[in-house]
């Protein structure tokens, strides 16, 4: 059964009748997910395209049993929403958030990843595209239909970068049990780490691709955290060998700092760790291939 | 956002952390006023530009001159500012074009007895604020991290109330501080904290700390630079941002939501997602070929955004080719290339284009390509296109 996302899974949108936060719900429903509706202060008791609108998250939960969020409020109030959920799911023994928002402030997401760290919420993301397993649900602003229903876990920091990966894997006939993007922002909810022990534990997982990128040190965690604990095959791919140090790639987090965070320090982790590393971006679903030979 | 130093103080004064006396100058004449109202006998003249290594860094228009030097009379001040204004600085992060300085600080000299390091910043894997601090003054901070790391001190910071007394003064006593320095310490590190929250910095860094003989601690240089995200809060820093410190294609592609870096290569990039515009890169440099840039185009790639990008790109004159790679998921490929073409024609390209497509109506997308009767390759999947980009080149 995949990882996170089961059939008991009932999504809730906050920022539902913003023009992406809508057009991503509807695609979501059209995917199969069961969405439940959304959450705008000051809309609530309307409707927008057949979703139901309330004005808190506790109202929206109380009443449809929902038990994770998809977040698409705009940057200065996303950290606030995410904490509004963790809380309004602390009584139903806690749900799963995915925020999709880019651009919060680092310091609001410090203050929301303590808030949720304290409660039984999971946090994913902010700053990425979700999370899907093919055929069941999808939580996210990713094409669902390049994903094929299979046996290799994704993990990502990136967006296209990871439907890239995906589309490789299904042209080599290798499907997804499930695909999660933990962001490029510098604060994320859940780590490579977390989803790495997630994937080892899950019967449905055979394989793992973890798809990383220049800044910070977490590959090179994950490299040591896999070298102890992760017994099923593992490939690897990192973007910005060419990135020049000091500029921000893009990704908030994307960035080499003080000569640390290069992509080579994190290959020659994951090599060391036993990891199936791609050299190019084009060779990432080869590598699951050769890591599972 | 970075600012300058003398920016970076007069925020800090305001905030309560303590810097020596200072003033901005842009003129020789103003240099010399300066030192006389500080009222000497020992004067620092520091170069304001957004790059660390000044002190060692030289000009290229007067080689032996330093780029931050100690002044003990007026007219020696002013000499040394003649030299210094106007003229290029190259120090060890300028890279060999160096920065235009346009700004000085003449600030008083100090009785210095010990030479800190402190800096706060934000710990991804702690997720918290993170107060560092060293005995070792003065040295650069990686050198240290480096070779001593057990001379580097951090303390993690509760994000919602600051640095707790008690946090600094126990860091004081590791750095070795007596008497009134510890007193002071127990102000300045709260404070400096206290502005980094306020400010939603990305980096609040004082090296060196100085102590002076009497105890008092006082912020000798000022490195600061602010979360972009976080901006929109702080209205009052838009007035410290130097544009003639940024590139200006940059500053160009901010204004078009794209995300741009310029780099030193001669294939022009644009990509959908900053993941595979980074991978972009990384592709043409293993087929041999130099990346002229990092570019995002983000999730829309309207004409406008696509128009935009591709005259950024050709506006850098070492671009002798550009490859367009698109990942089209819900942003269908056709709708892209429909974009494309019309951009294209707008922009007037005339070095070699590689376009990668690939994802929902790629098909339908390649037909339109190849129709266009553009002069336009298309490539059939990232190797392809890195190959045919590449050799476009030598063509």
């Amino acid at each position: 059964m995949s990882i996170l996302v089961d059939s008991a899974t009932k999504v809730l949108t906050q920022g539902i009748t913003g023009s992406a936060g809508l057009f991503h719900s509807q695609q979501c429903r059209e995917y199969g997910t069961p969405m439940v509706g959304g959450v705008t202060p000051g809309k609530g008791g309307t409707e927008v395209d057949g979703f139901p609108v309330w004005n808190t998250v506790e109202e929206c939960v109380e009443e449809t049993g929902a038990n994770c969020s998809l977040v698409f409020v705009p940057p200065p109030f996303a950290a606030d929403a995410i904490m509004e959920s963790a809380d309004a799911y602390e009584s139903r023994g806690g749900g799963l958030i995915v925020a999709i928002t880019e651009g919060i402030p680092v310091l609001d997401m410090v203050k929301a990843y303590d808030f949720v760290a304290k409660t039984k919420s999971r946090l994913i993301g902010p700053n990425c595209p979700g999370i899907i397993t093919p055929g069941v649900a999808k939580i996210g602003i990713m094409p669902g239909y390049i994903h094929t229903p299979g046996r290799v876990g994704l993990i990502s920091k990136s967006g296209t970068l990871t439907y890239e990966a995906v589309w490789q894997l299904s042209n080599v006939g290798l499907g997804q049990s499930t695909a999660v993007g933990i962001g490029g922002d510098p604060i994320i909810g859940t780590t490579f780490i977390d989803l790495l022990e997630l994937f080892e534990d899950d019967p449905e997982t055979d394989a793992i691709l973890m798809i990383g990128e220049i800044g910070g040190d977490a590959e090179v965690q994950a490299a040591e955290y896999i070298k102890e604990h992760v017994t099923k095959p593992v490939a690897g791919f990192i973007a910005g060998r060419t990135a020049p140090p000091g500029k921000r790639m893009g990704h908030a987090g994307a960035i080499i700092s003080g000569g640390s965070g290069t992509a080579e320090e994190k290959i020659a982790a994951l090599k060391a760790a036993g990891v199936e590393v791609a050299e190019s971006p084009a060779d990432m679903g080869a590598a699951v291939q050769r890591a599972m030979a | 956002m970075k600012i300058h130093e003398y920016q970076a103080k007069e925020l800090f004064r305001d905030a309560g952390v303590p810097t020596p006396r200072g003033i901005v100058c842009t003129s020789a004449d103003e240099v010399a006023a300066a030192y006389g109202e500080l009222g000497g006998p020992l004067a620092v003249v520091k170069s304001q530009i957004h790059a660390g290594g000044r002190g060692k860094g030289r000009f290229q228009e007067h080689p032996e001159q330093a780029g931050v030097v100690l002044v003990k009379s007026a007219e020696e001040a002013k000499e040394n500012a003649a030299r210094m204004l106007g003229s290029t600085l190259v120090t060890i992060q300028t890279g060999d074009e160096g920065k235009r300085v346009n700004t000085l600080l003449v600030e008083e000299g100090l009785d210095i007895a010990t030479e800190l390091y402190v800096a706060v910043t934000v710990d991804r894997d702690r997720r918290t604020p993170i107060l560092i601090a060293s005995s070792e003054g003065g040295m650069d901070i990686e050198h240290v991290a480096e070779h001593t790391p057990e001379k580097i001190l951090k303390v993690a910071v509760d994000g919602g109330y600051g640095l707790h007394a008690f946090q600094a003064t126990e860091l004081a006593f590791q750095l070795g501080l007596e008497g009134k320095a510890v007193r002071a310490a127990a102000k300045f590190l709260p404070a400096l904290v206290r502005f980094f929250l306020d400010s939603d910095c990305d980096m609040a860094e004082v090296n060196p700390l100085v102590v002076t003989g009497e105890g008092a601690l006082v912020a000798l240089d000022a490195k600061v630079s602010f979360d972009g995200n976080a901006l929109y809060r702080h209205k009052n820093l838009d007035a410290y941002r130097d544009l003639t410190e940024e590139d200006d294609s940059e500053i160009r592609a901010g204004k078009a939501g794209l995300s741009y870096v310029k780099l030193d290569g001669n294939i022009g990039c644009l990509v959908n997602g900053a993941g595979l515009a980074m991978s972009t890169m990384d592709l043409i440099q293993l087929h041999g070929g130099e990346p002229a840039n990092f570019l995002d185009v983000g999730g829309g790639a309207s004409v406008e955004a696509i128009t935009e990008a591709f005259e950024i790109i050709l506006a850098d004159p070492n671009v002798k080719a550009i490859l367009v790679n698109i990942f089209g998921g819900i942003m269908r490929c056709d709708y892209v290339v429909e974009a494309l073409l019309e951009a294209y024609d707008k922009v007037g390209i005339t070095v070699p284009l590689v376009v990668r497509l690939e994802g929902t109506n790629v098909e339908q997308a390649r037909t339109m390509l190849a129709d266009s009767g553009k002069d336009i390759a298309t490539a059939a999947d990232l190797t392809d296109a890195a190959q045919k980009v590449v050799a476009s080149l030598s063509a």
